[in-house]
């Protein structure tokens, strides 16, 4: 069963020539436990699909459930089934962390005692407990985001949205924030993630949906996609006197014309193989008495995929779009 | 009952607030003690002739210019949870759409509650006693509060259309501190050219001003026009303001609540 559909939606800001498509006819689904990664760059329209799902923010047309409810027609009954964490820790930096968890149970319509009992037990699963009694402004990045997090899950939701959960964090903020993450798919909740980072995808996700420009433009798992663009191929680094020869034997094991980087005495050659052309290339090269500097089986990153996919890396700047990344001052 | 017990959650937040940064409490005390103190001995030559001095004319000034202020004060702290994430956060709760909104302006009332004891109390050390009954002090009082209460929800919907919090308040400022001195909060409106008693006399902090001295026993209105309906039904007029107020704001604040996309 599908937790979430989106289907066909479109949502532009602004007017005549400035008009920009933050969703240009976008569909996208989530089957029932598993994690979707929405891959994109900045103002690819990833926060503009969330804020739809999550009933924040109206699309100019399409369709979309959650849980097979509505989000156009009855945000209200979505609102009680997900959770949502955004790029930015939404929680009152004044109060505590405690408090915090107790308003949110509150506002979940839990009764106070429910409310302390969960905020007590969120704190525990986070390893929030000893800054309990804190300020948030006092907590370091990581642990806002982990608070973020804890308070999105108060009601235990079916379905979770995060937007870009990790953006800003330190690799260890990021390790335990992944860590977490982990935690919450292994207890089977459906999860849609956006995030700039291919590891990330790589990591969390099932699937992957890559977008760019408000459209989905590949999707699949993380393998999938790296096949997609070609599978792997074979690295080989020799003295610039081998060159020649080690290019014939490459050519051979890969049964197609190696391409060569002269300056680097790099060759590459596609291979469909894996592992025993890498045992072949050796043997022969060895009873070639050709030496190997550098040899490696590489498969593609998600980097070549998205390279390949959009013609410019992931993390290339854009320039600001106004209303498509949710700080800027769009509107309905 | 869901919306009401959603509200008061969300008031609790910013009482909350206060417990955990006790500063934000005392400043925005002290401020207005300050004005009382420095108003108090500063201008007293103003209240020459006066019965009981310029003070009696002064808190009645001071507490409306105090309670106008809340516009900026819910604007900022609205505006401040908008650049947070807050509100978003709020929006994808199951609560009902005017919560958060009715929440903070409770909360902001409550906050003018205690605010305006402690100027009582300041105003009293150095003099001031209003001479009605208990009856219409408390009427007094209880005008304040509703005044900055209706103003509040002129402050969400600054809040909520504004883009920065920093700015808000700045542009809060520009049209309350103006509101406040073209009146006749603290100085007498006949010495302004004749086009601003005009104003000044339609000012909704004039007539505040005005009803309140009124119910707190003191009837000198520091010029006004001779006639003139807000001079001479202060009180109804003010009334009249915090209804078209609270009529224009309220549905504005929520929509806007409901359809932002900040």
């Amino acid at each position: 069963m599908k937790s979430v559909v989106a289907e066909n939606l479109v949502k532009t800001y602004g007017k005549g020539e400035h008009q920009v498509r933050a969703l240009d006819d976008l569909s996208i689904d989530v089957e029932e436990g598993t994690v979707l990664s929405i891959l994109g760059p900045n103002g690819a329209g990833k926060t503009t699909t969330v804020r739809v799902l999550a009933t924040l923010l109206k699309p100019d047309s399409g369709h979309a459930t959650v849980g097979g409810i509505d989000v156009i027609k009855d945000p209200k009954r979505v609102r009680e089934i997900i959770g949502l964490s955004g790029q930015y820790a939404a929680v009152d930096e004044t109060l505590t962390g405690w408090d915090n968890l107790v308003m949110f149970g509150r506002l979940y319509h839990l009764s106070a005692t429910a409310a302390n009992a969960r905020a007590k037990e969120l704190l525990e699963q986070f390893s929030l407990t000893d800054a309990a009694k804190r300020p948030i402004k006092t907590f370091s990045g990581g642990m806002r985001r982990r608070l973020d997090l804890a308070a999105s899950l108060i009601i235990r939701p079916k379905v979770l949205f995060l937007d870009e959960p990790t953006t800003g964090l330190d690799p260890r903020g990021r390790m335990e924030m992944w860590k977490v993450i982990e935690g919450l798919v292994d207890e089977g909740v459906t999860l849609l993630l956006t995030t700039q980072y291919l590891e990330e995808a790589d990591q969390l996700a099932d699937e992957i949906a890559v977008i760019d420009r408000g459209k989905v433009i590949a999707r699949g798992t993380s393998d999938q996609l790296k096949t997609q663009i070609g599978g792997e191929r074979l690295e080989l680094v020799v003295a610039e006197s081998d060159l020649s020869a080690a290019k014939v034997i490459a050519d051979r094991i890969g049964g197609t014309s190696s391409t060569i980087d002269a300056g680097l005495r790099k060759i590459s050659t596609p291979v469909t193989t894996g592992g025993n052309a890498l045992i072949d290339l050796l043997r022969e090269l060895d009873a070639a008495k050709i030496h190997p500097l550098d040899i490696a089986l590489k498969r593609p990153s998600l980097d070549d995929v998205f390279m390949s996919l959009t013609g410019h890396a992931a993390e290339e700047e854009k320039p600001e779009v106004p209303g498509v990344k949710g700080k800027k001052g769009g509107r309905k | 009952m869901r919306a009401i017990s959603d509200s008061l959650v969300i008031m609790k937040r910013q009482l909350l607030q206060l417990t955990r940064v006790p500063e934000v409490l005392i400043f925005n005390t002290i401020q207005p003690v300050m004005f009382v103190l420095l108003f108090r001995y500063v201008f007293a030559g103003l209240g020459a002739g006066i019965k009981g001095g310029y003070v009696q004319l002064l808190m009645p000034g001071i507490f409306v210019q105090t309670v106008t202020f809340t516009l900026a004060a819910t604007a900022q702290g609205m505006a401040q949870d908008m650049e947070k994430g807050l509100i978003d956060r709020f929006r994808s709760l199951p609560i009902s759409r005017a919560a958060v909104v009715t929440g903070r302006t409770l909360g902001d009332g409550l906050l003018n509650i205690v605010v305006i004891a402690v100027m009582g109390t300041a105003g009293f050390i150095v003099g001031w006693r209003p001479t009605s009954g208990l009856l219409k002090i408390g009427l007094g009082f209880l005008m304040l509060l509703l005044f900055g209460y209706a103003l509040s929800w002129a402050g969400i919907f600054t809040g909520l259309i504004a883009k920065d919090a920093r700015v808000v308040a700045n542009i809060s400022f520009l049209f309350t501190f103006p509101l406040t001195f073209l009146s006749n909060a603290f100085a007498s409106t006949t010495s302004m050219p004749k086009a601003l008693q005009y104003v000044a006399e339609w000012n909704p902090v004039s007539t505040m001003v005005a009803a309140v001295r009124q119910l707190f026993g003191f009837h000198n209105m520091f010029g006004v026009t001779k006639n003139s309906f807000p001079s001479t039904h202060p009180i109804q007029t003010s009334l009249l303001y915090m209804v078209l107020i609270m009529a224009i704001f309220v549905p504005l604040s929520v929509r806007r609540y409901k359809n932002t996309n900040k």
